[in-house]
């Protein structure tokens, strides 16, 4: 194997390991709760927003950024589960897309009107600049990056399997009639599970911003990425999205250098339409 | 009963009387310019914007301090008894049904007597197959692909160089470094595939292969890429004596932290203007760029002069420094202006036989052009430009040719 090949393999694992924390909060709300939330991107260009706003004005790295933008993100979810999805999520599912969407534009253009339309980024050394390895090079923010990820997925895995918290959230998505007379209220369940995500999805562009450029369409870039990444996993399983997040960096990255990047999508996309046909439910969704 | 009907009557005639003898006293040119205010080019758009805020103030204040700078003396436009204009500003969000849709509105609904824009080639494709159908004049200061002017068009025309111009351009450039011992033996192009990218990559490889230049590289992506890192690699691999970039703002960006990510240097890199001369890209990676060529046919001049008191109002207007591409907006716009304005009316078939007939000199232009002349396509026959080079990290400075160079360039191309 030649040694840029090894390159492009690890680079590929590094970029998944970003796809994986930036879907860990779509995982929950869109696999667990069966919410389409459209405004996901947004959320996560919000918590690069946060992150850069650390930066300029205290100097701080993802240090204190990941934590801030994690709590700036929860109150967000909170305050969208209560003023929106609680009530859209009554309604067909034309209402969840919509809703969302329409949130996701109204985030999009407040940054657009308050920070405008420039490119900033933080600089490459705030998280200790790019290490070699034997000649293979890996920047120390996105590796960062990929080891919140596994820390990110391995929290929300022991929560949801492990915690009295998370089977009463996973009873709530099961039937939440059921729960209810169980003594579990749905509403405050729905909430503690949508401030997770959002927390989850603040602490990703938090460390995201750290590599990439920030700007008020970041979200639509990344973001469909993140629903690929969720189904190609399979709905609800916290694990799948890691795993389909590191599969879908390594497609690409060696399909855009064996083949060419204009085709790294048909070939990503065609793969994944083809694994979902044998396996509709994804990677390690239950049927 | 009668007579309150008369009344009424009455009052409706005074009405529409006294709302069109104000519309008399305050006549207006309209123009429509469509640009991305929003999506991932909303940065250009929203320097465009200030550009031809700047070129408004420019026509509709008085302006004795621009000397015989056209329409900068007097308020408003004197070929049509001091008439203001005003500019109604459409998003195309960088989308080329976005943008047809915004033009059928402008002209339908805005009454616009005439366009400019798009920005994106792509979006001025579409918007001008609108303003051909509709008869109305659309003067382009921006797009670059060759074949916008390749279409019998009569409607389109187009102030700003064009790709076939730089190529030419950056051959010359090319063999003035080899005669100074630079080695520029093989060249890589990096392009997205947008109209603007894979048209520009087109043309130069065309013009530098009928110069017997063959090795050329081509390196093609997606625009709005989520990750270059293979493009990089590849690049890396090569080794390319130059790399050629013909690519917007965040592909930009991220182009030059992958390349630092990577510690990938070419001897030479020469970028394609668009991405490489946006104000927020030297903000965002200026300083990991240091020494990248570049082509722009904006040069500030000495103080005092026209150029120079332009740029410092496009800098309180939009809090950037002027550049390139928004000295070619300007232009474009300031170019049918005067055209209307010599017009003396606002019939589009008065205002496309002005276009037609323009022929201004260096000294009448925001830009280094030799002048601006249309030819039956509508291109201008006398665009040019020039290269500069990133110094510093921050501040371009002109390099070549000689003749207008403010330092000689260096080499190779240091990074960061």
């Amino acid at each position: 194997m030649s040694f840029v090949l090894v390159q492009v393999i690890v680079g590929g694992l590094l970029l998944g390991a970003v796809y994986a924390l930036f879907s860990s909060g779509l995982t929950l709300v869109w696999g667990m709760m069966n919410v389409v939330n459209f405004a996901h991107g947004d959320f996560v260009m919000l918590g690069m927003y946060v992150a850069f706003v650390v930066y300029t004005v205290l100097g701080g790295g993802p240090l204190i950024g990941a934590p801030l933008a994690m709590l700036v993100l929860a109150t967000l979810g909170v305050i969208v589960y209560f003023a929106l999805i609680r009530d859209i999520m009554k309604g067909p599912m034309l209402a969840q897309i919509l809703g969302t969407f329409g949130l996701a534009l109204l985030l999009r253009y407040s940054v657009f009107w308050y920070f405008g339309s420039n490119f900033n980024t933080l600089p490459s050394n705030l998280v200790g600049g790019t290490i070699d390895l034997f000649g293979i090079r890996i920047e120390a923010s996105r590796l960062l990056a990929g080891v919140v990820a596994l820390v990110v997925t391995l929290a929300l895995h022991l929560l949801l399997t492990r915690t009295a918290l998370g089977s009463k959230m996973l009873a709530v998505s099961e039937d939440s009639t059921a729960a209810q007379l169980m003594g579990i209220r749905p509403d405050t369940m729905q909430a503690i599970a949508w401030a997770i995500a959002a927390g989850a999805t603040g602490i990703a562009g938090a460390l995201i911003a750290t590599f990439y450029y920030i700007v008020p369409t970041v979200g639509e870039t990344l973001g469909i990425v993140a629903f690929v990444t969720v189904s190609l996993g399979g709905f609800g399983s916290v694990p799948g999205a890691l795993v389909a997040g590191l599969l879908i960096g390594v497609i690409e990255s060696l399909s855009g250098y064996l083949i060419s990047a204009v085709y790294k999508d048909v070939v990503v996309y065609a793969m994944f339409l083809g694994f979902l046909w044998f396996r509709p439910q994804g990677l390690m969704g239950k049927m | 009963m009668k007579f309150k009907h008369m009344l009424g009557l009455l009052s409706a005639a005074a009405m529409s009387l006294a709302l069109t003898s104000g519309a008399l006293a305050q006549q207006t040119v309209k123009i429509g310019a469509i640009f991305p205010f929003s999506g991932n080019a909303a940065s250009a758009g929203n320097h465009a914007k200030a550009a031809i805020e700047v070129a408004m103030d420019i026509i509709n204040n008085d302006h004795p301090e621009l000397g015989d700078f056209p329409l900068a003396k007097g308020a408003g436009l004197p070929g049509l008894g001091g008439a203001k204009v005003e500019v109604v500003f459409a998003d195309n969000q960088g989308s080329p049904a976005t943008g047809q849709n915004q033009a059928l509105r402008l002209i339908t609904e805005e009454k616009v007597v005439a366009l400019t824009g798009a920005y994106q080639s792509g979006v001025t494709l579409t918007v001008s197959q609108i303003t051909e159908k509709y008869g109305i004049p659309l003067v382009n200061g921006e797009s670059v692909a060759a074949g916008l002017t390749e279409r019998g068009f009569k409607w389109f025309f187009r102030t700003t160089p064009v790709a076939s111009d730089f190529a030419r351009d950056y051959y010359d450039f090319l063999t003035d470094m080899k005669a100074a011992g630079a080695k520029v033996d093989s060249v890589a192009l990096v392009h997205d595939n947008t109209e603007y990218g894979t048209s520009v990559a087109n043309t130069i490889t065309a013009a530098f292969k009928a110069k017997g230049m063959a090795n050329i590289i081509d390196v093609a992506y997606p625009a709005n890429a989520t990750d270059i890192q293979s493009q990089v690699l590849q690049l890396k691999e090569k080794k390319p004596d130059v790399v050629i970039m013909i690519t917007y703002t965040s592909d930009a960006i991220l182009f030059a932290k992958t390349m630092q990510a990577q510690d990938y240097k070419p001897p030479m890199l020469l970028a394609d203007d668009a991405g490489y001369s946006d104000p927020s890209f030297l903000k965002a990676a200026g300083n990991i760029s240091v020494g990248a060529f570049n082509r722009s046919s904006w040069s500030v001049g000495k103080p005092g002069s026209p150029t120079a008191i332009i740029a410092k109002m496009y800098k309180d207007k939009s809090g950037d420094e002027m550049d390139d591409t928004a000295g070619r907006q300007m232009t474009g716009f300031l170019v049918l202006m005067e055209a209307i304005n010599r017009a003396g009316s606002t019939d589009p078939a008065k205002i496309q036989a002005a276009l037609k007939a323009t022929d201004l000199k260096p000294d009448q232009l925001v830009l280094g052009y030799k002048g601006v002349k249309f030819d039956e396509k509508g291109q201008n026959i006398l665009a040019s430009g020039f290269i500069i080079q990133l110094q510093d990290g921050q501040n371009y400075v002109a390099v070549w040719p000689k003749a207008t160079a403010e330092k000689p360039p260096v080499m190779p191309y240091k990074g960061w």
